[in-house]
């Protein structure tokens, strides 16, 4: 009998190379599981057949596009959208590992959100208490990830849907450095922030899953060589390590009791393992980190939203009409609200007369964002701060006023603007729900992070399986 | 900072091609309000001195060399069209804003 609760990939691997399990028993493990408990959680928008061989299955949010298989961004738009080839990186897992595409993982439309309500196909649920969301956008992958429906999976992280749904659901998420993961065939939202990344039970897992996606692509002109292979972490000690904790990040009025205390445990750990640390300040992160994402993340999307026009792909209107009213109604029948407010602040953000106010500005902001950062950066290895204020909330408590639920991704967005790596991982419970602890690093300091999160993991000690799934 | 009215709302979506209903101009048109309010705080910087960054990494004029590479088939640029008419995207007649 296989626990797929607690089976890492890296154990999965063990007992294919071992000859203790087949490539087809795993694979029905996971649907059995997926049998079992998906009916609740609502994980999975698509389910795949097993493509056989002996891969590890993976599940991919739904957003990265796969050849032959749905991939609807969460939006009705793209219902019936059936893409004719693979993204690089699930390329990548075939082809490097022969990793299995499980299924594809519910997301907020188009990625916008942080909470999975926004998808057009309805909410994912939160495995360790149901009547709360995973988190966003990613909300599928990680739950299913901490429910034993997957032993690892893809996300896309434009401000945190990576890092704020692992911190909710108890998961090691990593967003990577930007430019080390193509983005070629995922569903374009902000281009100058989207990054794809992996999403798993331990950090060991974590990295490994990183480096089967990471490099050079030259399908996407963004992407860079790696500077260094990434290293699978060992070791549990801390030693010339500096750690920096913003005091802006740990101490803001929005941190719940429950977080800040479980994230000031994890400090002083890091201190108990040999780190150094010491305190920092990050003045405008917090202030005008937002407010930047806000203005730069519809901008972008307003532009790489205008392609759904009902010509090529994706949903067409039925209703009798000329060209241009084929456009707006399709546009309107499409997409759900979330995507509409972006692409008209992004249009207004971006319209004669308003484009040095908002957009201009913003970029400038970004500048000083990034600044503020490298300076942080003189004196410290990384960054430890809270990935979410809070933990997992009540579904519909943000739903009914966007400006909140933008709040979620308040620690998460600043260094996504600075294009810096961003680890979440557990350190811990409050209320029961898991807290993310979020581990940021300078560009390229992927290795840095793993190495730091797999020390602490081992010290922490956290049971990654939502306690009503225990047996 | 000056509120976006039904007339802006309007000409804004016209610009990204949406059509909204009576019920959507009201619910998201006070939205939006709430929204550039928030966002507007930007401006509260001095940041004339201040270069503007595009892209997070410092990465210029990216080449590929001009070699012929496998591309998808006809059928499979046309496999998710909505109507296809010979090796054209069809699409109805006309029609301005």
């Amino acid at each position: 009998m296989i626990d797929t609760l607690r089976l890492t990939a890296h154990e999965a691997a063990r007992l294919l190379r071992e000859n203790e399990i087949s490539g087809a028993e795993l694979w029905e493990a996971y649907r059995r599981a997926i049998d079992e408990r998906d009916g609740e959680l609502h994980c999975f928008l698509h389910v795949c057949d097993d493509p056989g061989g002996d891969g590890i299955p993976l599940a991919v949010k739904d957003i990265i596009g796969t050849k032959g298989i749905p991939t609807t961004a969460g939006s009705k738009i793209l219902e019936n959208y059936v893409p004719v080839y693979d993204a690089t990186v699930i390329r990548r897992a075939k082809e490097g590992h022969g990793l299995r595409v499980l299924g594809k993982t519910n997301t907020d439309e188009f990625a916008m959100g942080s909470s999975t309500e926004n998808s057009a196909y309805g909410p994912t649920r939160n495995p360790w208490d149901p009547t709360r969301v995973p988190g966003g956008s990613g909300g599928g992958t990680a739950a299913a990830v901490s429910s034993g429906l997957a032993p690892w999976g893809l996300g896309s992280d434009t401000g945190g849907s990576i890092k704020q749904p692992s911190a909710l659901c108890g998961n090691v998420g990593l967003r990577p450095t930007y430019g080390t993961v193509s983005r070629y065939g995922a569903v374009a939202f902000a281009s100058s922030l989207d990054q794809i990344g992996p999403v798993a039970k331990n950090v060991r897992d974590c990295a490994f899953l990183y480096s089967v996606i990471a490099g050079r692509d030259p399908c996407d002109s963004t992407t860079v060589e790696l500077p260094e292979a990434v290293r699978v972490p060992e070791g549990d000690r801390l030693e010339g390590i500096r750690v920096g904790v913003p005091k802006e990040f740990n101490e803001h009025e929005a941190i719940e009791p429950g977080v800040r205390d479980a994230v000031r445990r994890a400090i002083e750990l890091c201190s108990e393992l040999g780190a150094e640390v010491g305190e920092c300040s990050l003045p405008l992160a917090l202030d005008y980190g937002v407010p930047c994402y806000y203005l730069i993340a519809p901008a972008e999307a307003s532009s790489n939203l205008a392609r759904y026009d009902g010509v090529r792909y994706g949903h067409r209107t039925q209703l009798e009409s000329d060209r241009y009213e084929m456009y707006t109604r399709t546009r309107d029948e499409g997409f759900g609200d979330e995507p509409k407010r972006r692409i008209l602040v992004g249009t207004y953000a971006l319209s004669a007369g308003y484009f040095d106010a908002y957009y201009g500005q913003a970029q400038k902001v970004r500048t000083m964002l990034i600044r503020e950062h490298a300076q942080a950066f003189e004196r410290f290895d990384l960054l430890v701060t809270p990935t979410s204020p809070t933990v997992a909330f009540e579904l519909g408590a943000r739903t009914a006023d966007p400006l909140a639920m933008y709040l979620s991704d308040l620690l998460t967005i600043p260094s996504c603007m600075a294009g810096l790596p961003g680890l979440s991982m557990p350190c811990g419970l409050s209320e029961g729900l898991p807290v993310g602890l979020q581990l940021v690093g300078p560009q390229f300091s992927e290795n840095t992070l793993f190495r730091i999160g797999h020390a602490l993991e081992q010290a922490l000690g956290f049971d990654p399986v939502p306690e009503r799934l225990r047996t | 900072m000056a509120e976006i009215d039904r007339e802006q709302l309007l000409h804004v979506a016209n610009l990204a091609r949406l059509e909204l209903r009576e019920e959507e101009l009201e619910r998201l048109g006070a939205q939006l309000n709430d929204i550039l309010a928030a966002v507007s705080k930007v401006s509260e910087l001095d940041l004339s001195d201040v270069p503007p960054t595009s892209h997070p990494l410092d990465v210029v004029n990216v080449w590929a060399e001009d070699e012929p590479h496998d591309c998808l088939s006809i059928d499979e640029v046309f496999a998710n069209a909505p109507e296809r008419e010979g090796n054209y995207f069809k699409v109805p007649p006309g029609g301005t804003s």
